[in-house]
């Protein structure tokens, strides 16, 4: 964000891919990807790939961090140091504390945690390829995550991101777009009852502008979960 | 296309409240029954949903496979394949008169032994084990295998017809624990484990004993 690019990025009312505005990337998910998990997801967006691990409900050490009354969700959000074109040395850093952090609470709501006093359940989240959106693309691969582990669940939980480039209002933003953008947006919600999990802004937007796109982000973001549900059907369907 | 049965997913409305009580895996909200996993619905008086995946969660009364992990000073802690360790005390393992100051109780039971037992009591994140039940031992050899526990009753059929079919067909010996834990012991092992693998990988196919008993008669 805030960098200057000679650049258009919107030619026409057409993005640098050749999507519309309020257009998706091309989505592919798989459930079922790690035999040793509990539940395990892989999902695409464009050229942003993320894989992600369930593991539990299971005992938590050590013991002080265990919750009498509830369970606890411990995330990590990791990107592989293949993932972007400069290597990214490997380990936590500033950006993926944070991640982990946005992570954890956008998945949260969704769960029935108290069911299971005393335990953890553990998310890991990879990223394997970065092309923007890595947190978005990150929480859906988790959703479906959870679900294939049989951790009891609200709904599920559904990302997506959005953003302004050339005044114009965009969702789904890819790398490049997210690195000159004049604002970026990645937003978590329940689908059935349309409530946000996740909401996290850079850049500069007025009110009536972040209306707009969350509004942009719900009509599409159903896209996604019908594609959720579809996958998840399917691992049974065969 | 093979035949399966509806599948719903978390989240997805099962009903209104007025058509029923919630069940096991729903919850209520907005005043519609929801379930709360990825399963096979159950419609009736109970609107209930059956997870196809999941941990196994303790109740009194079940029998379960354990593994022994730890001795303490006056039992034994035991991995029962869900969230929490279930605890084995002595009194309801051992029968004789010990002195635990002089006996060193492994003699018993050791780490890395089998228990076939059951459920005594669940107090909020203890579980108690008991061994006084005519079919409790310790499982000696054979293999272990893990399914979801959630199949169990798949695997085992109307009256045992499933699990009986398979113990006749591979003449083998089959321990089956409430908690997903399988051990066989016997001639054809492999063949078992095979048949005990395809149905918690397809227990929501319809008209699954008979794909059952093609595999074993091959």
């Amino acid at each position: 964000m805030g960098m200057k690019t000679e650049e258009k990025l919107i030619i026409k009312g057409k993005r640098i891919d050749g999507r519309k505005p309020d257009e998706i990337r091309e989505i592919e998910m798989k459930v079922g990807v790690i035999p040793n998990a509990n539940g395990s997801a892989q999902v695409r967006f464009g050229n942003t790939i993320a894989i992600a691990g369930v593991y539990g409900p299971r005992p938590l050490y050590p013991k002080h961090l265990q919750k009498s009354d509830t369970g606890i969700l411990q995330c990590r959000y990791n990107m592989a140091p293949f993932s972007v074109d400069e290597r990214i040395s490997p380990g936590p850093s500033r950006r993926s504390t944070e991640i982990t952090k946005v992570t954890r609470l956008a998945l949260e709501p969704a769960l029935f945690l108290e069911e299971y006093p005393e335990t953890v359940v553990d998310v890991y989240i990879e990223i394997l390829q970065a092309d923007g959106s890595t947190r978005v693309t990150g929480i859906n691969a988790a959703s479906l995550a959870l679900a294939d582990a049989g951790v009891p669940m609200r709904d599920l939980v559904v990302a997506l991101s959005g953003g302004k480039i050339d005044d114009t209002m965009i969702i789904d933003l890819c790398g490049k777009e997210d690195n000159y953008s004049e604002a970026d947006m990645p937003v978590a919600f329940l689908p059935r009852r349309k409530e946000i999990t996740l909401l996290q802004m850079d850049g500069m937007l007025t009110s009536e502008e972040v209306k707009h796109i969350i509004k942009m982000i719900l009509k599409a973001g159903e896209k996604i979960y019908e594609k959720q549900k579809e996958v998840l059907r399917k691992k049974y369907k065969e | 296309m093979i035949e399966t049965r509806e599948i719903v997913l978390p989240g997805e409305i099962l009903a209104d409240v007025k058509e029923g009580r919630p069940g096991h895996g729903t919850f209520i909200e907005d005043g519609k029954i929801i379930s709360k996993f990825l399963g096979i619905p159950k419609m009736g008086e109970y609107i209930s949903v059956i997870p196809l995946s999941g941990v196994y969660i303790p109740k009194r009364q079940d029998k379960v496979i354990g593994f022994i992990t730890g001795i303490e000073k006056v039992g034994w802690i035991a991995d029962i394949n869900s969230p929490w360790d279930a605890f084995l005390p002595l009194s309801e393992a051992v029968d004789e008169f010990i002195d635990f100051k002089k006996t060193d109780i492994s003699r018993y039971y050791d780490v890395g032994d089998t228990v076939y037992a059951t459920i005594l009591d669940i107090k909020r994140g203890s579980i108690q084990l008991s061994m006084r039940e005519p079919m409790a031992r310790k499982l000696k050899g054979g293999v272990t295998i893990k399914i979801t526990s959630s199949k169990v009753p798949r695997l085992i059929g109307k009256e045992g017809s499933m699990i009986n079919t398979i113990k006749e067909k591979t003449r083998t010996i089959i321990r089956v624990g409430q908690n997903g834990v399988v051990w066989i012991s016997g001639e054809k092992v492999d063949k078992a484990i095979k048949a005990i693998k395809m149905i918690d990988e397809k227990s929501h196919i319809l008209g699954l004993t008979d794909e059952i008993s093609k595999l074993l008669s091959d």
